[in-house]
């Protein structure tokens, strides 16, 4: 039996009180007035001043000087901190940023567990012969679904008008837009459809699990014919209420904004996430001796399935891009406009660390076989993740007062403790080597 | 003056244990003839592993590069068009819209070139006349032909097939 090493109990309970501390630093050094505010955003301009007078330089070098000055000269007239409205506004962006990072944090390892749900009833639809040894690390994993999706239906049910500005009632007065779309967009739906994304998720988590491991005593095939029926209804539920879930969280985080393609975004990032650590736990597990019964083929289907769904990511990041910069629609491109000015790194970054990394390097059938060579992509690939969450999260709420500092990494590593303690823990509970399945021979002697 | 012998199987998991044993027991198999692709016979054979797929990513490269060179001349530089307003005037700042066509390419050199590869190694071109010889192994039967240097005993490798497995085993003269 597996038990979870004292050194990472340690680790992980560090991690969360260290992770608390940091969260709680966040919430109390946001500015509480607008006095405040015009401090840190006339520091802003002063660092940015400095930048322009440099700019200025050169290009007073290539034309005639004070060429540049007289094309400042409008940019001058606004003054930013004397209209209270436009005040108002980044207080109330800087006060949502450490709801956006710890909310980024929680979401993130709350999707790694929803991305090992998904996986495993995926295995039982398809009644896959070669994954069953690898139920049980699944159903680690995927035990910290219900922690995580009370934790960030929590922060989304607080959060208000931090995240969701149709929220807002006299803001929504005032927009024929969001009046429009108030039939969707309304608190007791939102909390109607939030209360029902729980209860499908965790209703049928508890029961694929019962029955996975009461399969282990059985003769008979009765709990793997229940999961395949109950997995079957899951996925269809799942697949409406994941799109409706990232509507509700995410796309209404910029009302006025819409793309099809989000919902199935966000998925991708899930789903790789999931196997991911489903394939790092697998690795880290069979170092330590406690999956003799998995072979190298086994490791090797999920480095497949990791470059096969990053090459997916790819592909509905590009598709949502290509679309909205090519037809150019002002109210479709303000969703990158945004990031591209103000978040090139986050906005960039993941596609060289989510596409030509892992497809590079995972390409080759050979590189899949070596175990440190997934676990290293896999990390990546996870802080690739991490960062495409933080873009879709952060400008939103934040605008331009977005950074990544003390409340990030404590979101960040406050979740991966608490993660790390419920997985382990739950890994020790039961046997690691799954019975009583009908695929378990396909499964022990599965070869590629 | 060398013999071959075809042994003939109806069952894709039989012929793969007959050639692990055969192969066992020294005798040398050339080769085996299948109506389908059976998972792991080549390892069993002791095949080398294939470069195809190097050749096929470096065709994939050369794909891409071509896309690049074709996009960048015909759109930017032969003849520059004003398409819904998207810079006509560099290929790095309208690369998204060439995206596609650099999938495309790169995906159409890799399969292609490697097919046109995969002919050329294997020897086949239209019109060649079919090398298996029988033409159940198209059909429900897996042949597998072992070659017998020297003086070999017949009996004893006719026995030896049989209890393999073997349904038909035919001794030639070659």
């Amino acid at each position: 039996m597996f038990k979870l090493p004292g050194n990472l109990k340690v680790l992980s309970l560090i991690l969360i009180v260290l992770g608390a501390i940091g969260i709680a630093y966040g919430f109390m050094t946001t500015p509480s007035n607008t006095e405040e505010v015009k401090e840190i955003v006339a520091a802003q301009q002063a660092k940015s001043n400095e930048l322009r007078l440099n700019e200025d330089q050169k290009i007073d070098e290539l034309h005639q000087s004070g060429f540049a000055e007289k094309s400042r000269q409008y940019s001058d007239e606004v003054d930013f901190t004397k209209d209270q409205s436009k005040l108002d506004k980044a207080l109330h962006q800087l006060k949502a940023r450490p709801w956006a990072a710890t909310f980024i944090g929680a979401f993130f390892f709350f999707m790694i567990a929803l991305g090992a749900l998904v996986f495993q009833a995926i295995q039982h639809v398809s009644e896959a012969g070669w994954s069953p040894l690898l139920f049980r690390v699944m159903e680690a994993i995927h035990k910290y679904v219900l922690p995580g999706s009370i934790i960030v239906a929590i922060i989304v049910l607080l959060v208000g008008t931090y995240f969701y500005p149709w929220m807002n009632p006299d803001l929504v007065a005032q927009d024929e837009v969001l009046q429009g779309k108030s039939v969707y967009l309304n608190k007791p739906g939102f909390i109607v459809r939030l209360v029902i994304y729980l209860l499908i998720w965790n209703v049928y988590r508890h029961f694929m699990t019962k029955n996975s491991l009461a399969q282990s005593d059985m003769t008979d095939y009765t709990y793997t014919k229940k999961n395949y029926n109950i997995s079957v209804v899951f996925l269809i539920l799942f697949g409406l209420s994941e799109s409706t879930m990232v509507w509700d969280w995410f796309m209404s985080m910029q009302p006025h904004w819409y793309s099809a393609m989000y919902a199935w975004y966000l998925f991708a990032s899930l789903f790789v996430c999931g196997i991911t650590v489903i394939a790092i736990t697998t690795i880290y597990l069979k170092r330590k001796g406690h999956l003799d019964f998995i072979n190298d083929s086994h490791i090797h289907d999920l480095a497949k399935y990791i470059f096969a769904f990053s090459i997916f990511w790819t592909y509905l990041w590009f598709s949502q891009f290509m679309l909205i910069w090519y037809a150019n629609i002002p109210e479709e491109a303000s969703y990158f406009v945004l990031r591209l000015q103000n978040y090139k790194l986050s906005f960039l970054l993941p596609l060289i660390l989510n596409f030509v990394f892992p497809i590079l390097i995972l390409m080759s059938s050979d590189f899949k076989r070596i175990p440190w060579f997934t676990e290293f992509v896999g990390i990546v690939l996870l802080i690739g993740h991490y960062m495409s969450l933080y873009n879709m999260v952060v400008p939103s709420t934040v605008g331009l007062y977005g950074s990544f500092g003390i409340p990030e990494i404590a979101g960040l590593i406050f979740f991966l403790g608490l993660f790390i303690l419920i997985v382990g823990t739950a890994l020790g509970k039961v046997p690691l080597k799954p019975e009583g399945s009908p695929y378990m021979k396909e499964s022990e002697n599965f070869e590629y | 003056m060398s013999k071959v012998i075809h042994a003939f199987y109806t069952d894709d998991d039989l012929v793969l244990e007959a050639v692990k044993e055969a192969r066992s027991a020294n005798y040398k198999v050339r080769e085996v003839f299948c109506p389908f692709p059976v998972h792991g016979l080549d390892k069993a054979m002791g095949l080398k592993p294939t470069r195809l797929a190097i050749t096929s990513f470096l065709y994939g490269l050369a794909g891409l590069a071509f896309a690049i060179w074709m996009t960048n001349y015909m759109m930017i530089v032969d003849w520059p068009q004003n398409i819904g307003g998207k810079p006509s005037f560099s290929w790095w700042q309208n690369m998204p819209s060439f995206v596609v066509v650099m999938f495309e390419l790169t995906v159409f050199f890799a399969g292609h070139f490697m097919v046109i590869t995969f002919y050329l190694r294997s020897r086949i071109w239209p019109f060649k006349k079919a090398e298996n010889p029988d033409p159940r192994t198209t059909d429900d039967h897996f042949l597998m032909e072992v070659e017998l240097e020297g003086d070999h005993d017949t009996e004893e490798i006719t026995k030896f097939l049989s209890s393999t497995g073997a349904v038909e085993i035919n001794i030639l003269n070659e």
